[in-house]
């Protein structure tokens, strides 16, 4: 009997094998036509030298090589990782502690939860992106406000670093989606582990470490992996804000595949781009993914 | 003494948040002199002048006809991704098929896909097919209508599986097919999450700027996004910035309206579904 149920799968009975498969249809044409055709295409299309007005010419591994002597994939990578490696570790940390205080149950706390969700959700509108240009221009809000505490103002798009930090920090100012996944998270652990820990004689320090930590490794997981996949794609802000100077030091992987594709018109070449994109998200995703389950072990 | 301080930080912190939207409402009425002298986000008189300017833009249409292009993207788009995720997200949480582990793997994956490796090779393909199409919403929403956005299907299987399968039992005895029971019985339930995605669709599609322009090729088509680049790309440094500003406040409306009425009914159905990026 048992066998036979397994057999007809969790179905309630009466219901035909393949219903399921007919309900996520949808989801396979669509893999298929807008995940995966595009993925190969753009490999293939990486294997050709290709300007849209003459047929692709087969080159190879042509555009991978040149790709690694070219100075300015080179320069873009370096940028995007350095962007990326600034802005993950501080969104998360900053969107846990906030998560944390907002996890306390004091009045009037949901109307913070709110104001602080406000600026991941309009944030990304392109709207915010052009106000964030005028407040670090050379008189904008952020140099008034810094002569107001009286710091020297900084000229925030004629240095490279300054004008990395300026696209770091709209970045930051959006940590509201990821504090939201700590939220629910910290939700979720019982209260009883905090008073047991309070009885054992544990601060307030050691049971951020052993317990709060631990108890949040999958969604910490999850955060970095999303964030990080954000961060290397990034486009809009640096192709708004700072149009990737000075000196192309905020010009990101992303500006690079859009300038080859529509202003140069080498298409070959900005797919094979996207492709390395893509193998390097890839694997960054499985190193994060084992370190992850190595962290998992010391924390046990 | 304690509660003071924590209090005293929350509300710190909110300045932060929210500063820079007082400062553009406030720098639109502003003269453009006035936005780069003051920290205070109160104009000195309230001038209405850069919202004319600003509703005309620097194309021949103004920004009532962008509103309308965006709505004819947005309006499609919410209504294909919400039907789809549900349907794909009932068929992976209420039965079982052949492949039913491997599919679910592909839907995780597919979320892990950056866009920007996909949309060249999407642009080819529609523009291989007919470039003509590229002058319709289709290749904007097309793919909404095949549950695309790995997320929403992801949220809503982990709602259905809270709800209690001897509902569907229940439904089944009543009569009720396989349709019928998710329509009458489960999406009630769920509707929160459903109300969710349908406002998250909306912000980000509200929110899009790469894929519209990549693939809207002609300033009639625009949406909003690309008509306030337009414009700011038009327009140089110093010079008429209080138009820009309100035009950028204009963009925002459908955004805000949107979150405030939703508000309580979405953070709660966030909460609750565990998992937004």
């Amino acid at each position: 009997m048992k066998i036979k149920n397994r057999k007809n799968f969790q179905n309630p009975i009466g219901v035909w094998k393949y219903t399921g498969l007919i309900l996520i249809s949808p989801f396979i044409i669509g893999f298929i036509a807008f995940t995966l055709y595009p993925f190969v295409s753009s490999f293939i299309i990486g294997l050709t030298e290709y300007d849209n007005v003459h047929q692709p010419k087969f080159i190879g591994a042509d555009n991978y090589i040149n790709m690694f002597k070219d100075r300015e994939f080179l320069k873009a990578a370096a940028v995007t990782l350095k962007y990326a490696a600034i802005l993950v570790p501080i969104k998360l940390v900053i969107a846990l502690l906030t998560a944390m205080l907002l996890n306390l149950e004091i009045k009037g706390i949901g109307v913070f939860r709110t104001i602080f969700y406000i600026p991941s959700i309009l944030g990304a509108n392109l709207s915010i992106v052009i106000m964030w240009q005028y407040l670090f221009t050379s008189n904008g809000l952020m140099n008034q406000f810094l002569k107001f505490i009286g710091i020297a103002p900084i000229s925030w798009y004629g240095e490279a670093g300054a004008a990395l930090s300026i696209i770091v920090l709209l970045r930051v100012w959006e940590f509201g989606s990821t504090m939201i996944i700590f939220l629910t998270a910290l939700h979720g652990i019982p209260r009883d582990y905090y008073d047991a820990a309070k009885t054992d004689g544990c601060g307030s320090v050691r049971t951020f470490f052993k317990i709060t930590l631990p108890l949040l490794k999958n969604v910490i997981f999850i955060n970095l992996v999303l964030q990080t996949i954000s961060a290397l794609q990034e486009f809009s802000a640096p192709y708004m804000i700072t149009g990737g100077s000075p000196m192309k030091s905020t010009y990101t992987v992303g500006m690079m595949i859009y300038d080859e594709m529509f202003s140069y018109n080498n298409i070959g070449y900005a797919n094979a781009v996207s492709w390395v994109l893509f193998i390097v998200i890839a694997v960054i995703v499985f190193l994060l993914y084992k370190l992850s389950g190595r962290m998992r072990e010391v924390m046990k | 003494m304690k509660k003071f301080l924590l209090y005293f930080l929350l509300i710190i912190l909110s300045v932060i948040m929210i500063y820079p939207f007082l400062w553009l409402l406030g720098a639109s009425f502003k003269s453009n002199d006035e936005i780069f002298s003051s920290i205070w986000f109160m104009p000195e008189s309230f001038d209405f002048f850069a919202y004319i300017k600003g509703w005309e833009t620097v194309t021949p249409y103004n920004m009532g006809h962008y509103f309308l292009n965006t709505f004819k993207i947005i309006i499609p788009k919410t209504a294909f991704a919400v039907t789809s995720s549900v349907l794909v997200a009932y068929g992976f949480a209420r039965f079982d098929f052949p492949l039913k582990k491997f599919f679910f793997a592909l839907l995780l994956c597919s979320m892990l896909m950056p866009e920007i490796v996909t949309i060249m090779p999407t642009y080819i393909m529609w523009s291989s097919i007919d470039y003509n199409l590229l002058y319709t919403y289709i290749p904007l929403t097309l793919p909404s209508l095949f549950a695309c956005e790995g997320m929403y299907v992801f949220i809503l299987v982990q709602f259905f599986k809270g709800i209690p399968k001897e509902y569907d039992e229940a439904a089944k005895i009543d009569g009720c097919g396989t349709l019928r029971t998710l329509v009458s019985v489960l999406i009630p339930c769920i509707r929160p999450a459903v109300i969710s995605i349908a406002v998250f669709t909306f912000l980000w599609t509200m929110n899009d700027f790469l894929s519209p322009l990549i693939l809207v090729p002609s300033v009639e088509k625009y949406p909003l996004t690309l008509a306030l680049r337009l414009s700011v790309d038009s327009t140089g440094q110093g010079y008429e910035q209080n138009k820009i500003i309100a035009m950028s406040v204009i963009g925002l409306i459908p955004s805000i309206t949107v979150f405030a009425l939703a508000q309580k009914k979405f953070v709660s159905g966030i909460t609750a579904g565990g998992l937004v990026g």
